[in-house]
């Protein structure tokens, strides 16, 4: 059942904004070499509120001046002109900067020999490939912030699943959970798979806010999840939850009852997709006809697999809530069935019947 | 320099200098390419293209519950992850022995238009048209743009601007009218997708045995509003698109040659028919040819094969020059296909992932890609087929099998009409694409807008179908099936930049093996064991330079205008590096002439 337990909040209340000195301008550094599909920038593009061209335009007030640095996006030229503001933040010649990662961080060290699992450009130097494990090594100590996008990033995700060959893990295993940035914040994980849109936008911002000096940093939870996105579960925002209260299951997908025998993971799951929609409001997952999988969890996938059974714990609670369930869906029927007709006064009789009195006093 | 100067005809001594682009802003991950270019005689002698990435789906999918295939593939592209889930769909299938119900299949189709409307305009107008932009022109060849400033627009009552100069400031990127309207119409598409398939990129809505979606008609007026909204885009994008890429062909005689390979084309075929397709391997071809973008290999103009079942056997996967293990002495999976014919050790049914990395040497083994190829019994080759970015083979494929006839698209053996209904502002429009005389560059991004009109218009008929369901009360979506102990599937299915497949084993109802033949490795891979050079390799090897700056500020626009018309898997823009490249103190004599075929 739902439960807010898991989200125990453990970074303080919010205060206010500190007494400093906000930045006005600010670069977006980022990396999607991780083990990933890049489907959390593809995401980022679908956000409209903000969009990214309002970012990156300026047309959000507060804001410090963002350049972002992300392939998908950038006008820039390519190659070693793509990568100069990366060198240039590797020699110190480029602060403050955020860095984004997305994909999750191979294990190099179980390679033997010259071999490399992903890489983002080459050494000028040697011409060699250089990892992402290279950059982030570089980059992390100097980066104000570091903000892990989708669930490759933040807990391995995917490619960190069992019987993986590259030993793949998320960003805060690989730092370190305690780690801290220049600006003195934990990594900000933004899961997902792939981000919700506006999950992410709305939480870049928050974070560029902070950067401006006019916001406090953003209140995250033990996984380091924004609390106010994470902090509920599938179950709780989801428009078939009421059918689980009333022990109405769907026997398979040709239904719009609760879909928690036919796989779905929602009432366990930290995730507000099917509150907020996917683009617009529109789409999402359980709410739409689609099992929740658990992709913003920090178990995702094997956890959850195989994603078409029921979950384990799921045969219980289910089992608990019928008679309740039944009970209730009678009763609210026979309520339905009689608020589903019209009062008796409403005809075409020749005779007035709806109680009405032009002298009526209380 | 004038744009419209020849080109030297007399071979000069060659200037050799490498030249790289890495990250050229990858596809899944990172794709390099190492050039060798003669800046004497202008041309480029030598290409490597190289993937530094792997991540090995088809190695932990291995033991996994086959029914989670279609969920963990997806993440396979962060854009076109919704093919891979419909193409595993495909191949589950086929392995249960399970027919989705046809409101299932139209959701599906939906969902599928929706996305290559999206993805083809995305990449399209924000990534490609930034090579053609008034900034880029500028900074490439500025005497092509003082004569697109000269250049009255053709077709300019469609799309309302003056000059080809007008239509190369509006694809400037962020500020151009183009580019900032390709990126609304990305979402209002986006929007349509998640309608059918609940999410984008990783849609949560299909199932093997049918969909979740649920069939109310809100569903489908909600595509529809949108759909008829962007519809004028459509119609004015492939009249902006022909405007500019004729341009380019009359202003800078030659162009043709860019990107320019022999005809070696593969499409696997989209949209189902519910009406015929029961996923039966025994039926493939049948069911196959019924697809509303007919399959087909087609070889110098050629129409090779229209049949799945060829089309699978044929499949070959190389290694060479891939930090890859060969699986040469593991015992096969599948030695026989369901029609008895002989299956060999190097189909995917068959192939065993062993990555090794290594350092990379591109004389001996440089990506993490393997080499795809498609064997062609009558001259006993390998063919590096490559998909034409997607659209270029599709629409070919489709024009020369001249099966597809529906209200809105018409095949007729030599071109595709596509009709598309009044919009706002323009009236019922028919377009025609015809089969080109080359599959080089500029026709590669050419069929692009016209494949998103028909996208659009396979989109109005599927409407129009399932809403006919809907209202006949035949709502049903989704099949119960049981999952067999052991079983083979296959699914053909097009990605949006070409083509995909997915071979499935199973063994005692687990996933023994699993391989995904996306479009990337078709065109990205590297030489094979024959030497034979991959798609990009091959395209941009030979290809002329016509960009104006020499070595010192070369941007190598030709070349990345050549790469990106394949539509590297994301549509990741950026675009060039500016280098000084490196002059070769060893002079090698260029041995890749201009020898198309």
């Amino acid at each position: 059942m739902a439960t807010h337990s898991s989200t125990a909040e453990v970074s303080k209340e919010p205060s206010r904004g500190e007494d400093r000195e906000g930045f006005d301008e600010i670069t977006i550094l980022w990396i999607s070499e991780g083990m990933s599909c890049d489907g959390d920038t593809v995401s980022l593009t679908a956000a409209d509120q903000p969009s990214i061209e309002d970012l990156v335009l300026g047309l959000i007030p507060g804001l410090p001046k963002v350049n972002l640095v992300n392939k998908v996006l950038s006008p820039s030229l390519g190659g070693e002109d793509f990568l100069a503001p990366y060198r240039a933040a590797v020699r110190g010649d480029l602060s403050p900067f955020i860095l984004v990662i997305e994909g999750s961080i191979p294990n190099q060290n179980i390679i033997e020999g010259d071999g490399y699992w992903t890489s983002f450009g080459n050494d000028p130097e040697t011409g060699e490939p250089q990892t992402l494990n290279w950059w982030i090594d570089q980059l992390a100590p100097k980066a104000w912030a570091v903000v892990a996008a989708g669930t490759c990033a933040t807990f391995g995700g995917i490619h960190a699943m069992s019987g993986n060959p590259t030993g793949c893990m998320g960003l805060a295993d690989y730092l370190g959970w305690d780690y801290t940035s220049q600006g003195g914040l934990p990594i900000v994980n933004v899961p997902g798979c792939p981000i919700q849109p506006e999950n992410f936008m709305e939480t870049l911002v928050w974070v560029l806010y902070h950067a401006a000096g006019s916001a406090p940093p953003p209140p995250l939870d033990h996984m380091l999840r924004p609390q106010w996105l994470f902090g509920r579960t599938v179950h709780e925002g989801c428009d078939r939850g009421s059918y689980y209260e009333q022990a109405n299951f769907a026997k398979d997908y040709n239904s719009p009852k609760c879909l928690v025998k036919t796989g779905c993971w929602g009432p366990v799951v930290n995730c507000n997709v099917p509150k907020r929609g996917w683009m617009a409001g529109i789409g999402g997952c359980p709410n739409v006809g689609g099992i929740c999988i658990g992709c913003t969890m920090p178990g995702f996938p094997d956890a959850f697999m195989p994603f078409m059974d029921e979950p384990p714990g799921g045969t219980l609670s289910s089992l608990a809530i019928k008679p309740y369930g039944a009970v209730i869906r009678r009763l609210r029927g026979m309520t339905n069935e009689l608020v589903n007709h019209e009062p008796r006064w409403r005809h075409n009789k020749r005779k007035l019947t709806s109680g009405y009195d032009p002298h009526w006093r209380p | 320099m004038t744009t419209t100067e020849a080109r030297p005809t007399e071979r000069k001594p060659p200037q050799l200098v490498d030249m790289s682009w890495d990250p050229i802003t990858r596809i899944i991950g990172n794709l390099g390419i190492y050039t060798k270019i003669d800046f004497a005689n202008r041309e480029v002698v030598e290409c490597h293209s190289t993937s530094s990435l792997f991540r090995g789906y088809s190695v932990f999918m291995k033991g996994k519950d086959p029914r989670d295939a279609g969920f963990i593939t997806s993440r396979i592209c962060g854009i076109c992850g919704d093919n891979h889930t419909t193409c595993s769909d495909y191949a589950q299938q086929m392995a249960y022995g399970v027919k989705p119900p046809p409101l299932a299949e139209h959701i599906v189709n939906l969902g599928e238009a929706a996305e290559y409307m999206f993805d083809h305009t995305i990449f399209q107008d924000n990534l490609v048209f930034v090579d053609f932009c008034e900034a880029m022109v500028k900074a490439t060849n500025p005497g092509l743009l003082a004569r697109a400033e000269r250049t009255d627009a053709p077709r300019g009552e469609i799309h309302g601007y003056r000059t080809i100069a007008d239509i190369m400031k509006a694809f400037n990127p962020f500020e151009g009218e183009v580019y900032k309207e390709a990126l609304k119409v990305s979402r209002v598409t986006r929007e349509m997708f998640c309608l059918m398939e609940g999410r984008h990129v990783h849609p949560s809505t299909l199932y093997p045995g049918g969909v979740g979606t649920m069939p109310q008609p809100t569903a489908f007026t909600d595509y529809l509003s949108r759909l008829m909204r962007v519809i004028d885009f459509v119609k004015k994008a492939v009249a902006m698109n022909d405007d500019v890429f004729d341009f380019f062909y009359e202003a800078l005689p030659g162009y043709e040659e860019v990107g320019r390979r022999r005809v070696l084309l593969g499409c696997w075929g989209a949209f189902q028919d519910p009406k015929v397709v029961d996923y039966r391997y025994e039926t493939m071809n049948t069911w196959g040819k019924a697809m509303y973008v007919t399959p087909g290999i087609i070889v110098d103009g050629e129409l090779v094969t229209n049949n799945l079942v060829d089309i699978n056997l044929g499949l070959r996967i190389m290694l060479g020059s891939s930090y890859y293990e060969d699986w040469v002495n593991e015992s096969p999976f599948v030695t026989h296909d369901p029609l008895g014919n002989p299956v060999d050790m190097r189909h995917p049914w068959n192939q065993t992932t062993v990555p090794v990395p290594q350092k990379r040497n591109f004389d001996d083994k440089y990506s993490w890609v393997m080499s795809p190829r498609w064997y062609d019994k009558r001259t006993d080759q390998h063919l590096a087929l490559d998909t034409g970015g997607g659209p270029l083979a599709r629409l070919w494929s489709t024009a020369l099998s001249g099966l597809v006839d529906t209200p809105y698209i018409k095949a007729t053996g030599h071109s595709v009409r596509i009709s598309l209904p009044k919009g706002e502002t323009l009236p019922e429009t028919t377009l025609e694409w015809r089969i080109p005389q080359w599959s080089n560059t500029i026709e590669r991004d050419r069929a692009r807008p016209y494949f998103v009109a028909y996208a659009a218009a396979m989109a109005l008929q599927f409407l129009e179908e399932a809403m006919g369901l809907v209202r006949a009360g035949e709502t049903k979506v989704f099949e119960n099936y049981e999952v067999p102990d052991e079983a083979i599937g296959c699914g053909f299915h097009e990605a949006v930049r070409g083509v995909l497949s997915h071979h499935l084993v199973i063994k005692d109802k687990k996933i023994a093996n699993y391989h995904p033949y996306p479009p990337t490795p078709w065109n990205a891979s590297p030489r094979d064991i024959y030497g034979t050079p991959g798609p990009y390799e091959d395209a941009v090897q030979g290809q002329p330079i016509f960009e104006e700056n020499g070595p010192d500020d070369f941007k190598g626009v030709d070349i990345m205008r050549t790469v990106r018309s394949f539509d590297p898997c994301l549509p990741c823009g950026v675009h060039m590096y500016v280098g000084k490249g490196k002059t070769l103190t060893t002079l090698h004599s260029p041995t890749y002439g201009a020898n198309h075929g």
